[in-house]
């Protein structure tokens, strides 16, 4: 069904194949794809992991400092600010978008009437969401003269700069992420097709409530796709970068309030050109963003249920 | 391995018989809720249609009209806007289409032959590459970015368009490799065993067999990576720091720090013009979204 279940399935496995082995022509196929795995995938991976113990600007050669990056990450204010900055932006946009997708792939799973049209609206913001374009519009409509505040205007209420205010410049970016639930909306709604009617039926027949049908049936059989949408969102939101920089015009301002930690990577990296800890930060990302997915499926022992 | 794209996963729903469960009420309940999912569509998008409108306003008109109701069409901003940076805003737009075509091909050729060994071929150590593939996909590219830059700079790539397509030629989006073994998996393997009885070697079978059966995946990912490609930022920006060779994303953001809050009217048109593109990419291809995805995604 999804990356996540071919990964359970290829660990439960063991079964070996019977059949007749193309070897070399399984090589032919898989050149690209094997070029681009070693040569920009798995060798930056590496060479990141050896640029983060060196000092190195790109102009001198890199020079070996040991633990020097991993000693400066426990005293950088910035580092740690980034990743508060961070772990908010995940823990609360993450959950609500999903909240939002599920609601409303509830509301639309019902062989609808103008269906398609309410699919499409919801959705489009997925696709434009991560588009400079729409940065730019936030940064005017959650502006001081922005949108926001002429329409709290009509209604007598007096608004404030959104975004150059360092205690609500962040959640204007949450909402940003909230409105592109459209995507996982779309995965919900493909994972309420599957679970069968005579469930629900036999739910009414013994006497259950739309609500605890809910609870006992809907909920049950789509937490896979719940668990699979929360991983999958997870991850890309510790990768948000787009948003935060065109909003805060690339210093994840004002006073370091959207400074997310790919905003921090990149001015230390592009902008310092301190490539050794820039790949430091890195791996402490990917170590980040694995031990949280690692969480993710040790949890889901406890809340995913799976029919098979 | 993308930046903040809100991937669209390929288990996108598809139009199936209407279910109805218990009938109680429903006219009433069923008006009351298509305005409420009415109401809701527009505070979504209304943000998007207030720009384009906007555009479409003097200046000093964008920060007193909330509304959507247009005195007049000034349409100069569109004109203001295309020759507000060094370049005419169509040389951005040329060079994202360049990128965008690049990527397009790229994936197409690469990952589709990369799907077919997964989905079709037997060789040492497939579970275990097909797993190294699928970790791929959740890979950040923040993680591999650094290296990558110094490696195409010493190449000398900086300022062309190869580190953002060349990548694309080696199938490093594993995200479409997945989604076309998921469709190869599902043609009945009875027509490659009929063909290579015929005396078909697989890059017959590829060629002349899978890939004419394909093309809702093909079409798939040309429209996902067109869109994703298009609003990419995040290695735009690094890759490409000289003005003659901005995409639109990096073009649209030099813009707003150049202008900063001095002409949202020719910023909300070249923004509209920038977003043009990925919308009729949406209109196009839902229908083949939904037929691609529909052999793909449901199980």
């Amino acid at each position: 069904m999804s990356a996540l279940g071919e990964l359970r399935s290829i660990r439960g496995s063991t079964r070996g194949s019977p059949r007749k082995r193309d070897n070399r022509a399984a090589l032919v196929f898989l050149l690209p794809w094997f070029g681009g795995l070693f040569l920009i995938t798995l060798g930056p991976v590496a060479a990141s992991l050896v640029l983060g113990f060196t000092d190195y600007n790109l102009i001198q050669p890199p020079e070996f400092n040991g633990v020097d990056n991993f000693t400066r990450m426990l005293s950088d204010e910035r580092l740690h600010n980034a990743l508060r900055v961070t772990f908010v932006y995940v823990v609360v946009s993450v959950p609500v978008q999903l909240a939002c997708a599920l609601g409303l792939a509830m509301l639309l799973d019902r062989g609808l009437r103008g269906m398609a049209f309410y699919r499409s609206a919801f959705y489009l913001p997925s696709l434009l969401g991560s588009s400079v374009a729409i940065a730019v519009l936030w940064r005017q409509v959650f502006g001081a003269d922005g949108l926001v505040n002429q329409l709290l205007d009509l209604v007598g209420v007096q608004g404030r700069g959104w975004i150059s205010d360092p205690s609500t410049a962040l959640s204007t970016l949450i909402v940003l992420n909230v409105w592109t639930f459209g995507a996982p909306m779309i995965i919900f709604l493909a994972g309420l097709r599957q679970i069968p009617v005579m469930y629900y039926e036999a739910a009414a027949i013994d006497g259950a409530g739309r609500w605890k049908q809910f609870w006992r049936v809907t909920l049950p059989l789509l937490s896979p796709i719940i668990f699979f949408n929360l991983v999958l969102q997870i991850i890309h939101a510790f990768q948000s970068f787009t948003q935060a920089f065109v909003v805060s015009g690339g210093s994840g301002g004002p006073s370091d309030s959207t400074l997310f930690y790919t905003l921090y990577l990149y001015q230390r990296g592009f902008n310092n050109f301190d490539m050794g800890y820039a790949s430091a930060l890195a791996w402490l990302l990917l170590v980040i963003i694995a031990a949280f997915t690692a969480v993710n499926f040790w949890a889901a022992k406890y809340w995913v249920f799976y029919d098979d | 391995m993308t930046d903040l794209k809100q991937r669209p996963l390929p288990v996108v729903a598809v139009a199936g018989p209407p279910v109805r469960r218990s009938g109680v009420g429903r006219p009433l309940r069923g008006a009351v809720k298509h305005v409420g999912l009415i109401l809701l569509a527009l505070v979504m998008l209304y943000p998007v249609l207030w720009m384009v409108v906007s555009s479409l306003r003097p200046n000093d008109e964008i920060f007193r009209s909330p509304g959507l109701v247009l005195d007049g069409l000034h349409t100069r901003n569109y004109g203001e806007g295309w020759d507000a940076l060094a370049s005419p805003f169509g040389h951005y737009l040329l060079n994202s289409a360049i990128v965008v075509l690049g990527c397009i091909i790229g994936n197409l050729v690469s990952c589709s032959m990369a799907a077919y060994a997964f989905a079709r071929l037997e060789f040492t150590g497939k579970r275990l590459w097909f797993a190294v593939m699928l970790g791929t996909i959740m890979l950040p590219i923040h993680v591999i970015i650094v290296p990558q830059y110094i490696m195409f700079s010493q190449l000398g790539w900086i300022n062309t368009f190869l580190p953002l397509i060349v990548p694309k030629l080696l199938a490093t989006d594993a995200f479409f490799v997945f989604l076309m073994v998921q469709f190869i998996r599902g043609l009945p393997r009875e027509l490659d065993e009929a063909a290579r009885i015929d005396g078909c070697g697989h890059g017959r079978i590829f060629w002349q067999i899978i890939l004419p059966l394909m093309k809702p995946a093909l079409a798939t990912t040309v429209i996902f990576t067109f869109i994703w490609t298009w609003n990419d930022f995040f290695s735009q920006l690094i890759y490409l720091t000289d003005p003659q060779m901005y995409t639109v994303p990096v073009a649209l953001r030099s813009f707003v720090d150049a202008t900063v809050n001095t002409s949202w009217g020719s910023m909300f048109a070249m923004s509209v013009v920038s977003l043009v593109p990925v919308f009729l990419a949406f209109l196009l291809g839902q229908r083949y979204l939904v037929k691609g995805i529909a052999t793909t995604g449901g199980k």
